[in-house]
């Protein structure tokens, strides 16, 4: 089979979000309130055209939690080790994703380019490689 | 662990009916319902049924979309009722008259809705004169005919009306003008899910719910999609061909031939999608490929006189007889010539032998057929030393003339190596290097890589294999690309890393 141009059904992407806080502070009520808008009707009609996987807000940074084990690297004593989050410092930081299931990477871009957060910051798009197949 | 809606034992031996299947599949489940007490039943029998009895719920009533939901209602309550209350003596009949109450339900219920709509447009004031607002909103279309035949009554024993046959329930002429035999009913139902205005994925879904008689459940499992996404798919799908104006017939002969590619190609997209997918617990993934084989064989039924069909069937068969030594325990590949070949399934090999023989010798060459050669002069070989490869490469030629892509080039560029050495091959490979299609593929620095291996080009083949592992598709791909790099690494170097995590140092 692997002798053939292999023509996929569809591929899951991920579109992330990477948040500044002082862009999203710039906004003002009614911006934020139609960005808010617009992200439900692009949620809905990825729903609507069967693409849509999920859509996730990502709780702020200030409350990220990093975990080490103990034998890990940076991990101590013998029970696992919690910290704040790595990221704390840094200016951009993930707010959100989105997971489509859509029928080329020309789609996922497409749909990342319809995003309304595409107007303020960089949508990232990253194929999804593998997926744990588990029964449920 | 949710319930399925299937009676326990589908998993076994039936999951994979054997070459010789019942020719007719109503009868034969007719017949165990008859004849046994409510033993374990076979519920691919069962959903074998599937397109017959959407064939005749379309023919009688119109309304394709509406239908196909109501058979799989019925499907879905014979899952559940059948298990307790024992099968009934003609499933089939069963089907249709639960698959046409509901249809007639939903239709009625339709119908009333839409008149409500039209009464409150009835009573409402007149649009106030235009200005510069937005035009007024025009009511729902009043011309469009009933959704129900006149009378409003269904006889579910009626054999005589073949009905309206237009699938979008609408006035227009009728289908090919009457009952065809069922396995027309079939074929028919195979074209319209794979109508051309659908996206692959779409008609991957569609066919395996309305032919293939999966539920909406099973497709999103074997997907890896929630259900709620799979089944908008599907009536997504449903839509765009209504909108597409398709009708419930046959189309003229001079498209069939077009239309039966697409099926084709649908059906080796299913068998793809199970058979590349090799993580994890792969049940749901091998009832994707039982499923493709058994629609492969559907297919070949209805139209026998094509090769390119058997060219299909042979390869899927081909391919699948090398699964249970394509990986290990753990899932990771095992590449073809360090496979045990004592686990390739005997059977499997005979009959796409003789499928692909056959096709070879009566029908005109396709690219399936071809590939079906290869396969089965790999498959053929006592041992990997013994493959034919001066042949291998012969049909590689003829494969390429037929149906050039990339990917044809580079298998070929291995069997160049095989029968002239790896230089030979590699000047194969490196005049693809300005495709622009391959630079994203990991084929080329995997075939590559391999070459390289073969010239005794340590590093090279390395940093081939890693370049390779950056872009695979999949994790089992990408792990064993890895591990071919990692074996590449100076005597005593690679030592100690065979349990770093993938991805970890070398990426």
């Amino acid at each position: 089979m692997e002798s053939r141009s292999r023509r996929e059904t569809t591929v899951k992407y991920m579109l992330l979000i990477y948040g500044n806080q002082e862009t999203w502070d710039s906004l003002g009520e009614e911006e934020l309130n139609e960005l808010i808008r617009q992200t439900d009707a692009l949620n809905q009609a990825l729903f609507e055209s069967g693409e849509l996987v999920g859509a996730y807000g990502v709780a702020d940074q200030a409350d990220a939690k990093v975990v080490r084990s103990p034998g890990g690297p940076g991990g101590t004593g013998d029970v696992p080790a919690v910290t704040d989050g790595p990221y704390i410092e840094t200016k951009e930081y993930l707010g959100s994703f989105t997971i489509v299931d859509c029928d080329s990477e020309e789609r996922a871009l497409e749909i990342a380019a319809m995003n309304p957060a595409s107007r303020y910051v960089g949508v990232e798009v990253r194929a999804l490689l593998h997926e744990a197949d588990v029964s449920m | 662990v949710s319930p399925s809606p299937h009676p326990p034992g589908r998993h076994g031996p039936q999951r994979r009916p054997g070459p010789a299947g019942p020719p007719d599949v109503a009868d034969g489940v007719g017949a165990t319902g008859r004849g046994r007490p409510a033993g374990p039943p076979d519920w691919s029998l069962v959903r074998q049924l599937a397109p017959e009895v959407l064939g005749a719920l379309v023919r009688r009533y119109g309304h394709f979309d509406a239908c196909e939901d109501a058979v799989q209602e019925a499907l879905l309550a014979a899952a559940r009722q059948w298990p307790v209350e024992g099968w009934p003596a003609s499933p089939k009949g069963w089907l249709i008259t639960v698959a046409s109450r509901r249809l007639t339900d939903e239709l009625r219920r339709e119908e009333a809705r839409r008149r409500r709509e039209e009464a409150d447009w009835a009573r409402r004031p007149p649009p106030p004169p235009p200005s510069s607002a937005p035009p007024p909103p025009t009511p729902p279309s009043t011309s469009s005919p009933p959704l129900l035949p006149a009378g409003d009554t269904v006889h579910l024993d009626d054999e005589g009306e073949p009905g309206e046959v237009r699938l979008t329930g609408g006035r227009g002429d009728r289908g090919d003008g009457g009952d065809g035999p069922v396995g027309d009913d079939t074929l028919t139902l195979l074209f319209l899910c794979c109508h051309p205005a659908l996206s692959p994925a779409s008609q991957v879904a569609l066919t395996l719910r309305a032919v293939g008689g999966l539920t909406t459940a099973e497709i999103a499992r074997a997907f890896l999609v929630p259900e709620a996404t799979m089944a908008q798919r599907i009536s997504r799908a449903k839509e765009r061909i209504r909108s597409a104006g398709a009708r419930f017939r046959l189309p003229p002969p001079p498209q069939q031939r077009t239309r039966l590619r697409v099926v084709q190609q649908v059906l080796y997209l299913v068998f793809n999608e199970g058979y590349t997918a090799t993580s994890g617990t792969n049940l749901v993934r091998d009832e994707l490929v039982a499923e493709a084989i058994r629609l492969a064989r559907l297919l070949l039924r209805l139209v026998p006189d094509d090769g390119e069909t058997a060219g299909l069937l042979a390869l899927m068969l081909l391919t699948d007889a090398r699964r249970a030594a394509r990986t290990t325990a753990e899932g990771a590949l095992v590449p073809l010539a360090e496979q045990d070949r004592s686990r390739w399934d005997t059977g499997e090999i005979a009959e796409g032998v003789a499928l692909v023989t056959g096709a070879l010798r009566s029908k005109p060459l396709g690219p399936y057929q071809v590939q079906a050669a290869i396969a089965a002069v790999h498959d053929e070989a006592p041992s990997a030393e013994d493959t034919d490869w001066p042949q291998i490469l012969a049909l590689y030629r003829v494969l390429e003339r037929l149906d050039p892509s990339p990917v044809v080039t580079l298998n070929r560029a291995v069997a160049v190596a095989m029968v002239d050495g790896p230089a030979a091959g590699l000047a194969v490979v490196d005049a693809l290097a300005g495709d622009a299609r391959v630079a994203r593929s990991h084929h080329f620095e995997s075939v590559r890589g391999h070459l390289l291996e073969l010239t005794g080009d340590r590093d090279g083949a390395r940093s081939a294999y890693q370049a390779a592992a950056q872009r695979a598709r999949s994790l089992p791909e990408q792990r064993h690309l890895r591990t071919r790099a990692a074996r590449l690494r100076g005597p005593g170097e690679g030592e100690g890393r065979s349990d770093a995590p993938p991805g970890g140092g070398d990426g």
